[in-house]
Formats: C-alpha cells, sequence, structure tokens
C-alpha cells in the first residue's frame, strides 16, 4: 500500500463538494431537531406548578399521548430505516422531495426525539421555586414559560444538546444510503472511480476529526460560561 | 395581560376590605392534609386590613402551608378562604389571577429569577402584569431599591449578590406589585446570621411606614414582637393561643406556648 498525494489532489474537487453537502446536512438537521425537539418537549408539559401538575385533567392527555407514542416510536427504530421510509415510501404517497431534504428531514425528526429528552430534563432540573415565584407575581402561563423557565431550562442544556450536533455530524454519511453525495458518498464514488480508496476515505476521516475535536472544544468552553 | 388591565388595582382593593368591616382574609374551618399527615385542622381565623400578623409555632405546625394557600400554590382539602371578600377555592382562573394581585410573598429562598438582572427581577412583573410602562415600572424598582438599600446593585445578576442582598430584591420585587397583602415565608432562614438584621431592618421600616397587610412566619422572636400587632401559637395544625406580642411573650396561658418559647428564646 503507498500514500498517493496524486490522488488525494484528485479528489479534493469532490472532497469539497462533500463537505458542502455534509455540513448543510449537519446544520439543518440540528436546527430542525433542536426546534422540534423543543416542541416536542413543549407538549409533553402539563401546564401549572410542578407539584400541581396532574396528568389525567383536560384536553392534556389528548395531545401528551400520541406524542409520546410517535417520538417512542421515532427513537426506538433506526435513522437508516427512517430514512429508507421517508425516501421510498413517501413519493408513494405523491410527496416527492430532494434526497437532501429528505435526508435532513430524517436526520432533525430523529434527533428531535433525543433532544426533546433534553429539554425536558432541563425543564425539570429549574427549580420548584421558580414556578412558585412566578405564580407570586401573577405571572401568565405564557411569560412564565418565556422569561423564566425556558431561558434558565435551555442554559441548562447547551452542552447536551452540543453532544448531539456532534452525534448528527457522525451520522450524516448514512445520508449516502439515499444517494446523497455527502462526503462519504464522493470518496465512495472516488474510489470506485479510480480504484483508490486509502486516499479519499483517510481525507474524510481527517475531516471528521477537524470539523468535530474543534465543535468539542467549543462546547466545553460554552458549558464553562453557560453552567453555573 | 392586556390594556383592559387597569395600571394600579386601587379601586378594587378599596371595595374588598371596605366590604367586609376591616376584614381583609378569613380562613374558615380550613383543612390541608398530605398523605396521611393532616397540616392544617379545620383551622379558623382571620385578619384584618393593615394589621401584622406573626405566625409562629414549632416546625411543622402548618405556618407555612397557610402562607401557601394564600398564594394558591396549594389548594385546602376542605374549607373556605376569603380575600377582600373573595372567595379562592374553588374560583375561576380569573378570579385566581384577581386575587394573586393583591397578594405578594417572599421566600425562604428567596427565588429570583436567576436569568435576570435585579432590575428587570423587580420590573418584570409589573410591566407585564400591571402593564406600566417600562419607564414607570424602573422608577419604582430604582425607589424601592432605594427603601432596601441596593440602589447600586440593579445591574448585577442575583447570582453576584449575598443572600441577605438578594433576600432584600425579593422583598423590592414583592413590592413593586403594590400588593395589599405581604407574605413572609420564613425569610431569613436561609440566611448566615450577621445577614439577618439587614433584612429584618428592611421589614421593620415597611411594617412601620406602609399600610400593607403582612402575615409573617418567623422564628425571630424579636422582630415578631416589634412588628405585631398579633401573634398567633400554632400546634398540630390549629390556632392554640392568640394574642398581642406582650400578652404571648409575656404571659403566654397555654403550656405548650410556652414550651415553645422557652426553647426558642
Amino acid at each position: 500500500m503507498t500514500w498517493d498525494w496524486g490522488a488525494v489532489r484528485d479528489f479534493m474537487p469532490h472532497f469539497w463538494d462533500g463537505l458542502l453537502v455534509t455540513l448543510q446536512a449537519l446544520a439543518l438537521g440540528s436546527l430542525i431537531s433542536f426546534a422540534l425537539g423543543l416542541v416536542w418537549a413543549l407538549l409533553m408539559q402539563t401546564p401549572g406548578l410542578p407539584h400541581a401538575r396532574t396528568n389525567s385533567r383536560g384536553w392534556y392527555p389528548l395531545v401528551r399521548w400520541p406524542v409520546g407514542i410517535v417520538t417512542e416510536f421515532i427513537r426506538d427504530t433506526p435513522l437508516l430505516v427512517q430514512l429508507f421510509f421517508l425516501f421510498y415510501v413517501l413519493p408513494e404517497w405523491g410527496l416527492t422531495f430532494s434526497a437532501l431534504t429528505t435526508g435532513v428531514v430524517a436526520i432533525g425528526l430523529h434527533y428531535s426525539t433525543y433532544t426533546m429528552q433534553v429539554y425536558r430534563a432541563g425543564i425539570e432540573a429549574v427549580p420548584t421555586g421558580q414556578w412558585e415565584a412566578a405564580t407570586a407575581l401573577s405571572l401568565p402561563p405564557t411569560r412564565t414559560w418565556t422569561a423564566v423557565i425556558l431561558p434558565q431550562a435551555i442554559r441548562r442544556v447547551v452542552p447536551a444538546l452540543g453532544n448531539y450536533v456532534i452525534a448528527i455530524l457522525k451520522d450524516t454519511p448514512v445520508l449516502m444510503a439515499i444517494t446523497v453525495l455527502d462526503m462519504l458518498g464522493e470518496a465512495r464514488l472516488f474510489s470506485q472511480q479510480h480504484f483508490q480508496f486509502t486516499e479519499p476515505l483517510t481525507v474524510i476521516g481527517v475531516a471528521f476529526v477537524l470539523i468535530s475535536y474543534p465543535a468539542s472544544l467549543l462546547l466545553r468552553a460554552l458549558e464553562r460560561r453557560l453552567v453555573r | 395581560m392586556s390594556a383592559d388591565t387597569p395600571l394600579v388595582k386601587e379601586p378594587d382593593a378599596q371595595a374588598g376590605p371596605a366590604a367586609t368591616a376591616g376584614e381583609l382574609i378569613r380562613f374558615d374551618r380550613v383543612t390541608k392534609r398530605f398523605g396521611d399527615h393532616t397540616v392544617l385542622d379545620r383551622l379558623d381565623f382571620s385578619v384584618d386590613a393593615g394589621k401584622h400578623v406573626t405566625l409562629i409555632g414549632p416546625s411543622g405546625s402548618g405556618k407555612t402551608t397557610i402562607l401557601r394557600l394564600l398564594m394558591t400554590l396549594a389548594e385546602p382539602d376542605e374549607g373556605t378562604i376569603t380575600v377582600a371578600g373573595q372567595q379562592l377555592f374553588p374560583a375561576g382562573e380569573k378570579q385566581i389571577r384577581e386575587i394573586r394581585k393583591n397578594i405578594g410573598m417572599v421566600f425562604q429562598q428567596f427565588n429570583l429569577f436567576p436569568n435576570m438582572k435585579v432590575l428587570r427581577n423587580i420590573t418584570e412583573a409589573p410591566v407585564t402584569v400591571l402593564g406600566l410602562s417600562k419607564d414607570e415600572a424602573e422608577q419604582r424598582a430604582r425607589e424601592l431599591l432605594d427603601l432596601v438599600g441596593l440602589s447600586d446593585h440593579l445591574d448585577k445578576y442575583p447570582g453576584q449578590l449575598s443572600g441577605g442582598q438578594q433576600q432584600r430584591v425579593a422583598i423590592a420585587r414583592a413590592l413593586a406589585m403594590r400588593p395589599q397583602v405581604l407574605l413572609l415565608d420564613e425569610v431569613t432562614s436561609a440566611l448566615d446570621p450577621e445577614l439577618v438584621a439587614g433584612v429584618l431592618d428592611v421589614l421593620r421600616d415597611i411594617a412601620r411606614t406602609t399600610d400593607i397587610t403582612m402575615l409573617c412566619v418567623t422564628h425571630e422572636m424579636n422582630f415578631a414582637r416589634d412588628i405585631s400587632d398579633e401573634v398567633l401559637m400554632f400546634d398540630s395544625g390549629r390556632v392554640i393561643e392568640a394574642g398581642s406580642p406582650e400578652k404571648i411573650f409575656s404571659t403566654p396561658e397555654h403550656t405548650r406556648t410556652r414550651e415553645f418559647l422557652s426553647a426558642v428564646l
């Protein structure tokens, strides 16, 4: 086995294309998972003071039940299966999206069922006294959530959410399975055309490290600032 | 909260106590249980507007529960509670909100909002609940911070203040709503001993200079003697003795009161 710098040079244009796709999938997938996860987490909450909350009153169970079942289902099935489902089954129902869009949605949806757990933990970690102070000041429920509870909850969960960004980054190669040419997709295509596997795979391996290691350093710095 | 909310709810506030001839708060056979434990046992008592009432008694005798019921942080199992002639339980969400606006509470653990600076801790509710403009609310907050001696700290986060300072901010925050009733729940219990005096001085000041009705759960007997019009001695969820501070502290009648006082004084 010899290392061929020429192959690296030939691969680089394809690499940049793949990197762009990977970063797009990462950014959009993360954003969807963060936003959707928060929506799930809030739908699973019952309003009111934590100690006065009941699960059985009003219309809340009607929301909690379906959300709980759907998110549990998504969390318990593999991302790859979901990806195939969205890519091959949805068009049969007349819903056609580009491969990248489908991939981004699948990643965002899949990881939203994890981030919702993170948000839930963050919300529950806000001391009861904060709810009580908000009640004592007559703050309306919406304001209590937006001004008091969520800012404190989200601050607590930023590091945990950040870990999912890195997890999502490492899961982006599954998009190759639905014809998206991410970094791995480009590397495989190049390898098959030139019968050179070592160089392209090494290049993208290094690229993954170069993205995720600084990201984790950034996270640790953020953690030090946010979690007091 | 929208524009139809009056800036300050004075008319409402005056109609209540006037209609009930000075009586502002009434507990009627109120029972509260936690599991098998009966915290309040068919409790009756009332507080007249403007009075300072101190609740004393051993831990677990239900004093804090009374404040929590008034603040609607808990619900009674039986009995009725009325504030300014309006019944608290059961009451519609809207009515509860109206009653709540007349009641302020200061907690043992301060419960300031750590994500907001001192000034915004105080202005948040007056702006969003009472509909004050930001300027009005800040003006009010500055006056109150002046009152509690923290004018230099309005730009800090609660985490940057000592416990005593945080508690004084919490007092200012409660007063910013201009409540008729102020509930004080062991407000010095979580403080280092050297910080207690500063907080109590502020409260003495408020008791002397305002006509706010105060319900105070405390273990600071000297403070209770100074500010109280009436002292209620609790034991096992009932008031076993009530009277002026002179009477309760100097010539208590009930054996349990004497035992309790000799233990804490």
